[in-house]
């Protein structure tokens, strides 16, 4: 387990005072179907691009809330790390892509049966965001409903 | 600030009747922000499914978390993938 005590000494006086968000009432939607009839759909907040599009922008105050859309058929080796923070090592996510938006490791599943399929598009935000006011506004809004719009049944989500 | 925020993305999901599941590589963060149903893996910063490279490891860790999905909760889930890794 990651620990807070591996950060820089800045980073960690900055988190150990941050006012993080507390989500409550905790929403809670069960599974609709069992996982093999579910498609499944991808959130990674890596900060991944593909090459046609814009980085994400590390110098918008308080972060780039805004998000890229990934189609399915998307060779995850061509997604480039454009996450400029430096409380990770890019090493890992920059060799293998998957580490963080695992689109081949779903296909695996939905090809074997275990998950019922894979959703045409997922969504790459930069996950670096101290003040989360616009993406619970806009664009985390803006994701739900067009997975909704998809029939998407179930979402993982991976940090970096 | 990665785990704080797939937290808030979930929740904006989950209030549109989709179920989600989260990974933390920080569970004190978890433990605060509340996601709907989290799973924390041992994995160092820009690690979040294990080893690169590693097609088995990373399968595991997505099922452990697919596996959260099938709880009844209640809400907030959060597991450690110790305890939650299929065999």
């Amino acid at each position: 387990m990651a620990q807070l005590s591996e950060l820089s000494l800045k980073l960690r006086v900055f988190m150990k005072a941050y006012p993080w968000r507390r989500i409550d009432p905790v929403p809670w939607a069960p599974l609709r179907r069992p996982l093999r009839e579910a498609r499944i759909a991808l959130v990674s907040t890596a900060g991944l691009v593909l090459p046609s599009q814009p980085p994400f922008d590390d110098t918008v105050k308080g972060g780039d809330w805004s998000y890229r859309e990934v189609p399915s058929d998307a060779d995850p080796s061509t997604l480039i790390d454009t996450h400029r923070s430096e409380s990770f090592d890019h090493g890992g996510v920059q060799r293998d892509p998957n580490l963080a938006f695992p689109i081949d490791r779903l296909r695996e599943l939905a090809g074997e049966g275990i998950v019922g399929a894979v959703n045409h598009r997922h969504f790459s935000f930069m996950g670096s965001i101290t003040s989360p006011g616009r993406l619970m506004a806009t664009t985390a809004p803006e994701v739900g409903a067009a997975l909704a719009e998809d029939g998407v049944d179930a979402v993982l989500l991976v940090p970096i | 600030m990665c785990n704080q925020t797939v937290g808030l993305i979930a929740a904006e999901i989950e209030r549109r009747g989709i179920a989600t599941v989260c990974l933390t590589l920080l569970r004190e963060v978890a433990e605060k922000v509340r996601p709907p149903r989290t799973l924390a893996v041992p994995f160092a910063h820009g690690y979040p499914l294990g080893r690169p490279g590693d097609p088995a490891g990373q399968r595991a860790v997505i099922l452990a978390a697919l596996g959260l999905l099938e709880r009844e909760g209640p809400p907030p889930v959060l597991d450690d993938l110790s305890d939650s890794a299929p065999e």
